[in-house]
């Protein structure tokens, strides 16, 4: 079976994202005065192949670590969804 | 010999341009009083041509150009395109004015993948097919140079003769093998190509002593 994982990769709360930053302040120039942050991540749909969705988080969660993202700046968070071999 | 020494010239620029030094060699050959525009202000329209210079406006964030499209200094832009005073893109110059809906199409990342920095053969096509040599050629340095539109976009660019400039061999997978184009009325050109990058005899590439840029900026200032 088929299972997709969403994994949200962020930058550490601590840790300047410049891009969030920049998007912030462009907000802020024009007539977003409200905007207070803004942080930018990645969402990187991940498709694999396992007998359970319990598997499949396994093998995304592997390799999410194997370098998807970096401990050391950003957290990573999965969200597994089961595809519809329909489509 | 300074033709345009009566004339003064507008570069926009944002935090990351980096080509409006050599932009503003380029215009001051050719006698032009040159005043640079702040991202943070808008600017009174009274130039005789602005231009968008390169670089990677707000480090590129978010998608090339779009931080920069809208920045208060465009609002300016806008009134001059609307008064149409000639408005030239170069590079991110070229996203900017895409983002800015002033241009059709946007500029997506290269095909190759790669960042591409060489001379690129180039053949002048539209309403520009006998204003330039015809073995034409120009610097380019460029991540998001593939140019994408609508099929109807491309079919009304090109039957209006609005594709100003194609790349002659593949380079980075623009449609069309776009490399340069211009709004409805003509007023309004954006190009990949760097001609301010090809117009002293220290850039010539080939030492052919051509310099194409001379050609593009010449025409450019046709009309103005």
């Amino acid at each position: 079976m088929r299972f997709k994982g969403n994994v949200i990769v962020r930058f550490k709360k601590s840790v300047l994202e410049p891009q969030g930053k920049a998007i912030e302040l462009s907000l802020k120039e024009r007539e977003y005065t409200d905007v207070e942050q803004i942080r930018v991540g990645k969402h990187i749909e991940t498709v694999v192949n396992a007998a359970s969705k319990e598997e499949a988080q396994k093998k995304i969660e592997k390799i999410a670590e194997s370098g998807l993202y970096n401990p050391v700046m950003e957290v990573c968070h999965i969200e597994m969804e089961e595809l519809d071999e329909t489509v | 010999m300074k033709p345009f020494k009566n004339k003064r010239a507008g570069i926009l620029v944002f935090p990351g341009t980096n080509c409006e030094k050599d932009l503003q060699m380029a215009l001051e050959e050719y006698g032009f009083s040159v005043d640079f525009l702040w991202h943070q202000n808008s600017f009174s329209v009274e130039h005789d041509i602005y231009f968008v210079a390169g670089g990677f406006s707000y480090g590129d964030y978010l998608r090339s150009g779009s931080l920069a499209a809208r920045s208060l200094s465009m609002q300016s832009l806008k009134e001059a395109v609307h008064k149409q005073i000639k408005t030239v893109g170069i590079c991110n110059g070229f996203q900017i004015l895409t983002e800015s809906h002033l241009l059709p199409g946007a500029l997506v990342k290269n095909s190759t993948l790669k960042h591409i920095c060489k001379w690129v053969k180039l053949t002048p096509s539209g309403n520009w097919n006998d204003k330039l040599s015809k073995e034409y050629a120009l610097p380019v340095s460029h991540s998001e140079g593939n140019y994408i539109a609508d099929k109807e976009v491309l079919e009304e660019l090109e039957n209006e003769g609005r594709i100003l400039l194609r790349y002659s061999d593949e380079v980075n997978g623009s449609a069309k093998r776009i490399a340069g184009i211009c709004n409805a009325n003509g007023k309004v050109i954006g190009l990949m190509p760097h001609p301010e990058r090809a117009v002293f005899a220290s850039n010539d590439y080939s030492y052919s002593r051509k310099l194409p840029g001379k050609e593009f900026f010449e025409l450019v200032f046709q009309n103005i």
